[in-house]
C-alpha cells in the first residue's frame, strides 16, 4: 500500500473504533463519570448480576433463532416458488420483497403495531413475546428471499431429475440436490435474518407491548437515563463477542478457500 | 420441480404482515378518531413539514459525506491483495454489529460535556458545546452509515479490471482522467446502493437526533415515535408521506443510476 493510502485506511478505521474502545475503557472505571478514578470490574460483577438484562438477553437469542429459522424455511420456500413464475408475477412478488426491505424500519414497525393493536381487541390478545417473533420473521423473510434467488437461477435442474432417475424419490431428491446446491445461499440468508433480528431496536419497540424486554429495548432504557455504567460493560462483552465471532468466520472461510484450490 | 406451491406461505405471510399493515395506514391517515373520512391528519402532518425538511436536509448532508468519506476508502480496498481485501471487509463491518444504540451512546460519552474530547479541547483553551446540535447528529449519522457506503462501493469497485485502470493510463490518461474516465463510470452502481443504504435510514431513523441533537434537531422520525402512541392518524399519515417521498427517492435514483449506465 502506498503512504497515502495507508494514512487514509488507518484514519477511517481510527474513527470507528475509537468510539467504542474509549467505552471499553470506561467500562473499567471506577466512577460513574468519565474522568478516571481507577481500576474496577465492578459494573461486569453488576451486570451479570443484572436479572433483567439476563432474561432480555435470552429473550434476544431466542427471538433470533426461532424468527431467523422459521424466516429460512418460508424465505427458500417462497424463492424456489418465485423462479418457477414468470413475468409479471414473478416481478411483482420481487417487488414486494424489496418494498418490505427498503421500506423505513418505523414505517414498518407502526405499521405492525395498528395491526397487532388491532387483533388483539378482537381476539384478546396482548403485544408481546409472539408479537415481536412475527415481526421479526415479517422483516427477516425477504432476505432470505433474495440470498437464495440467485443461487436457484444458477442451478441445473438436470441434477435434479439424475437424482429421480437414480431412484430417488421428490422428497430425498430435493433434500440431497436442491436443498445441498443452495446451501450457501441459505446460510447467508439465515445468517443475515439472524444478525438483523440480533440487532433490531424499531420494529420491536413497537411490536412489544408493555413487558417483553429485549436487549436492545434494554439497552435504550440503560442509555436514556444515562446514569449505569454496565451499559459500558455490555458494549465491551459484546465488542469482544463480536470480534471473536467475525475471526472465527474469517478463518473457517479461508479454510474453506484453501480446501477449494486443492 | 416446477412447482410454485412453496411459495404459497411467503404469498400470505406478506399479504397478512405486509400488505394489509399498510392499507391500516392508509386508512388511519385518511379518517379521524370516530373512523370517518377526513384529511384532518394530513392537515396537521403538513404542520411538521419543517421537520421533514430538516430530516431530507441532514439525510442529504450526511450521505454527501458519507460518500466523500467512502469512496476513496473503497477505492484503496479494491485495489490490495485478495488476503488484505477480506481483513479491511471484516474491519469495517465489526462495527456494523455493534448495537446501533451503543455506537450512538458511545458519542454520547465521547462528545458530552467535560467528556474526553471536551476535557483534551479545554486544555488548549476551546470551550464550545460539543453535542446538542445538528453537528452532533450529522457526526452521529455518518459514523451508524458509513460502513454501508464503503461496502458497497468496494464490491463495485473490487470488480474493475486493474488492466483497464493501467490501459487507461498507458493511452495518456493521467491519475484524475483515469478516476473521471473510468472508475466512475464503473462504480455508478456502487454508488447508487450505497446512497439508497445510507438515506433511507438516515431520513427515517429515530433516536440519533434525540440523543445527539437538541431541542431543535429533531427528526421525523422521533415526531413519529411521539405522537403515533396517541394519535394513530397523523401518526400514519406522517409515515405514509414518509414511506411514499423515500419511494419517490429510489424510483428517481434508480431511473438516474439507468441512465447513466447507458450513457458510460
Amino acid at each position: 500500500m502506498k503512504k497515502l493510502s495507508k494514512l487514509y485506511t488507518a484514519l477511517i478505521i481510527f474513527f470507528m473504533y475509537m468510539p467504542i474502545i474509549v467505552l471499553v475503557i470506561f467500562s473499567f472505571n471506577d466512577g460513574k463519570t468519565t474522568v478516571w478514578k481507577g481500576f474496577t470490574l465492578k459494573w461486569y460483577a453488576d451486570l451479570f448480576r443484572d436479572s433483567q438484562i439476563m432474561s432480555a438477553l435470552w429473550n434476544t437469542l431466542l427471538v433470533a433463532v426461532l424468527a431467523s429459522a422459521i424466516a429460512t424455511v418460508i424465505g427458500t420456500m417462497a424463492a424456489i416458488g418465485i423462479n418457477n413464475f414468470s413475468g409479471k408475477k414473478r416481478l411483482l412478488l420481487q417487488n414486494m420483497s424489496n418494498i418490505s426491505i427498503l421500506s423505513p424500519d418505523v414505517v414498518t414497525g407502526v405499521s405492525l403495531m395498528l395491526m397487532f393493536t388491532i387483533a388483539g381487541v378482537a381476539f384478546h390478545f396482548q403485544m408481546g413475546f409472539w408479537t415481536v417473533l412475527l415481526a421479526h420473521i415479517t422483516f427477516c423473510t425477504p432476505f432470505v428471499v433474495l440470498s437464495v434467488l440467485p443461487r436457484i437461477r444458477h442451478m441445473d435442474y438436470s441434477l435434479y431429475e439424475a437424482a429421480l432417475d437414480l431412484g430417488c424419490n421428490q422428497w430425498q431428491a430435493f433434500r440431497k440436490v436442491v436443498v445441498h446446491e443452495l446451501m450457501p445461499g441459505i446460510f447467508t440468508g439465515f445468517l443475515m435474518s439472524f444478525t438483523y433480528s440480533l440487532d433490531d431496536f424499531v420494529i420491536t419497540y413497537f411490536t412489544r407491548g408493555a413487558s417483553f424486554q429485549t436487549l436492545s429495548i434494554q439497552i435504550y432504557t440503560m442509555t436514556h437515563q444515562r446514569i449505569s455504567p454496565k451499559i459500558n460493560a455490555l458494549s465491551a462483552l459484546m465488542f469482544v463477542v463480536i470480534i471473536v465471532l467475525m475471526v472465527i468466520i474469517n478463518v473457517k472461510d479461508r479454510k474453506a478457500e484453501k480446501r477449494m484450490g486443492e | 420441480m416446477r412447482l410454485r406451491r412453496p411459495s404459497i406461505p411467503y404469498i400470505i405471510w406478506m399479504v397478512v404482515f405486509t400488505l394489509v399493515p399498510i392499507v391500516l395506514i392508509l386508512f388511519y391517515a385518511l379518517t379521524d378518531r370516530s373512523g370517518s373520512f377526513s384529511v384532518e391528519a394530513f392537515t396537521k402532518a403538513v404542520g411538521y413539514s419543517d421537520v421533514f425538511l430538516r430530516s431530507i436536509w441532514i439525510a442529504f448532508i450526511s450521505t454527501l459525506i458519507c460518500l466523500v468519506i467512502a469512496y476513496p476508502m473503497g477505492y484503496i480496498m479494491s485495489r490490495q491483495k485478495r488476503s488484505v481485501q477480506n481483513f479491511l471487509t471484516m474491519i469495517i463491518m465489526i462495527p456494523m454489529w455493534m448495537n446501533f444504540l451503543l455506537r450512538i451512546y458511545a458519542w454520547v460519552t465521547l462528545l458530552q460535556n467535560r467528556g474526553p474530547i471536551d476535557t483534551m479541547l479545554s486544555i488548549f483553551g476551546i470551550h464550545t458545546q460539543l453535542i446538542g446540535n445538528q453537528g452532533a447528529v450529522i457526526l452521529g449519522m455518518v459514523y451508524e452509515y458509513l460502513p454501508f457506503m464503503i461496502l458497497p462501493l468496494y464490491t463495485v469497485m473490487s470488480k474493475i479490471d486493474t488492466r483497464l485502470i493501467e490501459a487507461a493510463g498507458d493511452l495518456g490518461a493521467n491519475k484524475f482522467g483515469v478516476m473521471r474516465k473510468v472508475v466512475f463510470p464503473l462504480s455508478i452502481p456502487g454508488i447508487i446502493s450505497g446512497i439508497t443504504m445510507v438515506f433511507v435510514p438516515t431520513a427515517s431513523t429515530f433516536l440519533v437526533a434525540q440523543y445527539l441533537g437538541g431541542t431543535n434537531d429533531i427528526m421525523i422520525g422521533d415526531v413519529i415515535d411521539k405522537i403515533f402512541w396517541s394519535d394513530h392518524n397523523t401518526g400514519s399519515a406522517i409515515a405514509l408521506i414518509l414511506m411514499v417521498a423515500i419511494l419517490i427517492f429510489l424510483v428517481i435514483l434508480n431511473f438516474f443510476g439507468d441512465e447513466e449506465a447507458i450513457a458510460a
